[in-house]
């Protein structure tokens, strides 16, 4: 697989002297023990992370766990005190926390583009404007910048609303903008810091989808932070969990789910609705059913409907009946 | 008690010696400046002046109508002309007019430049509130005399004068401007890889468009209130009428001449009050 961004024993530390504050950091001290000794803010301590092209990987945790930190060092928003964020520049992997200016610049106007969380629009121009402000910045000719910008667009179906200032938008509307923006610049890699938390529940739900939709269309690489466990399993293949600066698990929704790292991360799952994510293996006892069985990776959602009409369901992977599923294997899966 | 005053610390001379010095060895620069503004004014005085009256009050009611549209302040401006050529104070407007268009030229010009330095360098601006509060709190006439020193009498000690006077003004609104611009905004420049000028041009400016505007309102309105100062160190305009009324006691004619100087300022904000709306 090939990888998009690779974060690599990252450290990210503010203030004035933050190669003071790197030792006690290794020795694993808090954030609030670092500041209290060298008023130094950790923001991310060794993060290491992998992140493959064409998947959507979630960074999630409490508000102040570093999400914003490590996603903003992947376009140098935050400058790296150590260790490095590979990213693939068409082939070749650029270390952004090394590079010049020049070759930052370039990653920034055609590798990597962002979406915020406050929209980050600039008021006095139109939506179109606003739209093709990345490509400004790049310098493609305005010919070839309209058709981009029409393009976006109707992509997110603001056609009609081209020419309208985005104060005049709602925060849904002025959303998609930003996603318009971002994506009009076709970069490959796209960072979207907490970009639905600001919105009502009821839009954040559909632009989720909307997201979804057009991931299966361009397939770009996407870093996402959340802080909503619900929105971080719907969206992401993997989800990288933070605490205080660190990562402390990563992996998919299901790994995350079925063996959570620590009472941290235990926490958050227990918050959740577990439907979506089990599957079938994840509930069944060993065993024999009977009849026709379900795949492995059935969502437990689906397992249960099929429980009404068979009440021992076989569960097969590779050929092989592996356990059994009943009603209260799931019941008993559940109530841990 | 005695010892203290008998003690006096020289600042008198200090200042005396520092503007004798100025003034044998900066002589080119003052030089080259009277040069480079007495061009500037002879040339706005110039285009005030040659046309006819008509054809200049008319140009500044399409200039309105153009900044403003509908037809009222347009109006409003061209009976204000009206009433001033009745007054017959015509040639003395266009001297004043000269004297703000100046200021503004000179005052923008360096303003806005300063501003926008100062609000990417804090410690610049630190420094520089001072300096900027003694060029508006130090009293007018204590900087003629160096004016006068410097550039003799007429339009350009003037002119000097009055850009001392109002110059913090645009700096100061032009630094609110820029360094209050959100973050978030700066922010999404450089995340798609804005350079440092396109920053400038595409957000801070835009963003900072109302203030430096304000500081253009500003500007003018301070440069008008300067004329009668201006007066003083020989420049022509409706100041001059002012303090011959003074010298005179001339009720009738210095009421005169101050209701026509309010004519001049209220046309001129309203003509560029473009914020509000
Ligand atoms: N520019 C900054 N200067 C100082 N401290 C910062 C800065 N940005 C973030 N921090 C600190 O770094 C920590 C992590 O912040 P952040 O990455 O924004 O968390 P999250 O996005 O997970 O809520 C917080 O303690 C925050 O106060
Ligand atoms: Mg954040």
């Amino acid at each position: 697989m090939k990888k998009a961004v690779i974060f690599d024993k990252v450290c990210i530390m503010f203030g004035s002297a933050p190669q003071k504050a790197l030792p006690l950091a290794d020795q694993g001290k808090s954030r609030s023990e670092i500041q209290a000794e060298t008023d130094q803010v950790l923001g991310v301590h060794n993060c290491s992370l992998d992140v493959d092209e064409g998947e959507i990987l979630v960074l999630m945790g409490l508000s102040g766990s570093g999400k914003s930190t490590l996603l903003r060092s992947v376009n140098g928003l935050n400058p790296v005190v150590r260790g490095s964020v590979s990213v693939n520049d068409g082939g070749e992997m650029v270390d952004v926390a090394q590079c010049n200016a020049k070759t930052l610049r370039h990653i920034r106007q055609s590798r990597v583009a962002m979406v915020f969380q406050q929209f980050g629009l600039l008021p006095w121009r139109t939506v179109a404007e606003n739209v093709g402000f990345g490509l400004e910045l790049a310098g493609v000719p305005e010919g070839e910048r309209t058709t981009r910008v029409e393009a976006q667009l109707a992509l997110v179906g603001l056609s009609e609303r081209a020419d309208a200032k985005v104060a005049e938008l709602s925060g849904g509307m002025q959303q998609r903008v930003g996603l318009a923006r971002a994506f009009a610049t076709e970069a490959p890699i796209l960072l979207m810091d907490e970009p639905f938390s600001a919105l009502d529940p009821l839009i954040r739900t559909r632009l989720q989808d909307e997201l979804l939709e057009l991931q299966a269309r361009l397939k770009r690489t996407i870093i996402f932070v959340s802080h909503d466990l619900d929105e971080a399993f719907k969206l992401g293949g993997r989800i990288a969990i933070m605490e205080g600066g660190r990562i402390v698990q990563c992996g998919t929704p299901r790994e995350i789910f079925s063996n959570p790292a620590s009472d941290y991360v235990a926490d958050f799952v227990a918050n959740m609705n577990p439907l979506g994510v089990l599957t079938a293996r994840d509930v069944m006892v060993p065993g024999e059913g009977e009849g026709g069985g379900v795949h492995a990776e059935m969502p437990v959602r689906d397992v249960m409907l099929r429980l009404r009409e068979q009440p021992r369901l076989s569960v097969e992977s590779l050929g092989q009946r592996i356990g059994v599923v009943t009603a209260q294997s799931i019941v008993d899966r559940l109530s841990v | 008690m005695i010892w203290l005053s008998d003690n006096k610390i020289p600042i008198g001379d200090w200042a005396e010696a520092a503007f004798g010095w100025l003034q044998t060895n900066g002589g080119w620069f003052f030089d080259g400046m009277a040069v480079a503004m007495e061009t500037l004014i002879e040339a706005i005085l110039w285009c005030l002046q040659t046309p006819p009256e008509s054809l200049v009050i008319a140009a500044f009611v399409a200039l309105t109508w153009v900044i403003q549209r509908g037809w009222k302040l347009p109006l409003f401006i061209g009976l204000g002309f009206l009433f001033i050529v009745n007054q017959g104070y015509w040639e003395e407007t266009t001297e004043s007019l000269t004297l703000v268009l100046s200021a503004c030229v000179v005052c923008m010009g360096i303003g806005v430049p300063i501003g926008i330095a100062a609000a990417h360098r804090p410690r610049l601006y630190a420094w520089m509130r001072p300096v900027l509060d003694l060029m508006q709190t130090l009293p007018t006439f204590v900087y003629l005399i160096p004016a006068i020193v410097f550039f003799g009498i007429g339009m350009v000690p003037g002119l000097i004068a009055t850009v001392i006077f109002v110059v913090p003004a645009p700096i100061r609104l032009t630094h609110l401007g820029i360094s209050g611009t959100p973050t978030a905004l700066l922010e999404a420049a450089e995340s798609f890889g804005a350079t440092p000028s396109q920053t400038l041009w595409q957000i801070e400016l835009p963003y900072a468009l109302p203030q430096i505007m304000a500081g253009l309102n500003q500007t003018i309105m301070l440069s008008l209130s300067m004329v009668v100062i201006a007066a003083l160190v020989g420049a022509d305009g409706l100041g001059v009428p002012v303090v011959r009324a003074l010298n005179r006691v001339d009720t009738g004619l210095g009421f005169e001449s101050g209701f026509v100087i309010v004519v001049v300022a209220i046309m001129l904000d309203r003509m560029l009050r473009v914020g509000d709306k």
